[in-house]
């Protein structure tokens, strides 16, 4: 036999404004459930080396999902004829229907990029229900900075122009092999799929007029943002956790973007310590 | 001078001409107030010369100060000059004419511009 990581994947329906949207789900491990957020444009496998971590999985039930029409969920029937676009509401909607109809009682959820930002949502809308967030590169509010219809036109492939975009956003420390395998992900993405995502995370999910209501005791916040990140920079982020107040603050230097998939090793000198308070609350 | 080397770090790097054999056009890099275009011909660069006439011109332009171009090329840069698109949200580099072939072909030009990084700091 061969040796077997110790994911595993399946599939299932859910239905997210009435449309059915069959999705793919890799988990591992028991315990506190822990739900994963890939970032905007690409899909969970970010997260396979927290799902193989014995020191996380024995602990923590991890569960990484890709969202409808990334990785290999599908789009709804008809996407065709519909402009892929992320709001705010729809992305609530179909992690809180994920959620649900996974059982889930008193999880952890843990975003990275756009879904770092959603996990500030629900630390405030769903707070009873989540145990606490953990919002890796997931500041409140960002700027944009470069014109978004160039990831999606007939003169562009949308796969290389995408992973040279955020190729950017990966610490030059960061080693080679985890670096290509993160930006593998970007070149499969689907077209305009990172351009939908990113009308969320740098347009409609602003949250800093809100983040100042969530109540910390009743859903406790960590944030984590890499030196090396242009977009979520750690000083957005630490204007971030100055208006959620008792939220949690770690720079993690000499990592970029993508903390979980870029540089696995270091990051878990950041994420060990914010699973173990957790596990000990 | 960096440029002076760049020509033969470019044209010795078989992955990246390989990269780029669907490149043939000349573009303008700016160190400070000085111009130089480069010109590239199937990945190749056959000339990089300084530009001495308004009406020689590249395709695009991208240009930054000379302190941010050797911050670029250390082998490990500060944050936001580690990348030209790093570089973008800090305004520490313009771009400037047609970005078609630069965005169709970025991270070509990305690592043809990060070539002179040598891994010695």
């Amino acid at each position: 036999m061969p040796n077997f990581e110790p994911i595993v994947g399946r599939y299932f329906t859910i239905y997210v404004e009435g449309q059915p949207c069959r999705i793919y789900v890799e988990e591992a491990g028991d315990g506190i459930p822990l739900v994963c957020l890939h970032t905007a444009g690409s899909d969970a496998r970010q997260y396979r080396h927290l799902l193989c971590d014995e020191t996380i999985t024995k602990n923590f039930r991890v569960i990484a999902f890709d969202m409808p029409w990334h990785g290999k969920s599908n789009p709804p029937p008809g996407f065709r004829d519909n402009e892929y676009r992320l709001t705010t509401e729809l992305y609530k909607e179909t992690v809180m229907t994920f959620c649900r109809a996974y059982d889930l009682v008193n999880p952890v959820i843990m975003g990275c990029s756009m879904g770092g930002r959603l996990t500030l949502h629900l630390a405030l809308e769903q707070a009873e229900y989540f145990r606490s967030v953990i919002a890796l590169e997931g500041a409140d509010k960002l700027e944009p900075y470069y014109d978004l219809s160039w990831l999606h036109r007939p003169d562009v492939h949308g796969g290389e122009v995408c992973a040279a975009f955020v190729s950017a956003q990966i610490a030059p420390q960061s080693p080679d092999e985890y670096r290509w395998e993160t930006l593998w992900h970007y070149m499969q993405g689907g077209p305009g799929i990172f351009k939908g995502d990113l009308y969320f995370y740098w347009h409609d999910g602003d949250f800093d007029d809100r983040s100042p209501r969530i109540n910390t005791k009743n859903c406790p916040v960590y944030l984590l943002s890499g030196e090396y990140d242009s977009s979520c920079t750690p000083e957005r982020t630490i204007d971030t956790a100055e208006r959620i107040t008792g939220a949690r603050t770690t720079i993690m230097e000499g990592m970029g973007h993508f903390p979980m998939s870029e540089n696995p090793e270091l990051f878990k000198k950041f994420i060990y310590p914010v699973l173990e308070e957790i596990l000990g609350a | 001078m960096v440029l002076n080397k760049l020509k033969d770090q470019v044209n010795g790097n078989k992955a990246l001409t390989e990269r780029g054999k669907w490149v043939s056009l000349s573009f303008t890099f700016g160190i400070d107030n000085d111009d130089y275009l480069i010109s590239i011909k199937n990945g190749k660069i056959t000339q990089i010369q300084k530009r001495n006439l308004a009406t020689e011109s590249g395709i695009f332009a991208i240009r930054a100060a000379k302190s941010t171009w050797i911050e670029h090329w250390r082998c490990i840069p500060k944050r936001d000059f580690h990348d030209i698109w790093s570089m973008l949200p800090k305004q520490l580099i313009t771009l400037d004419g047609n970005l078609l072939p630069l965005i169709q072909n970025l991270q070509f030009f990305k690592d043809l511009i990060a070539s002179p990084r040598d891994g010695k700091d």
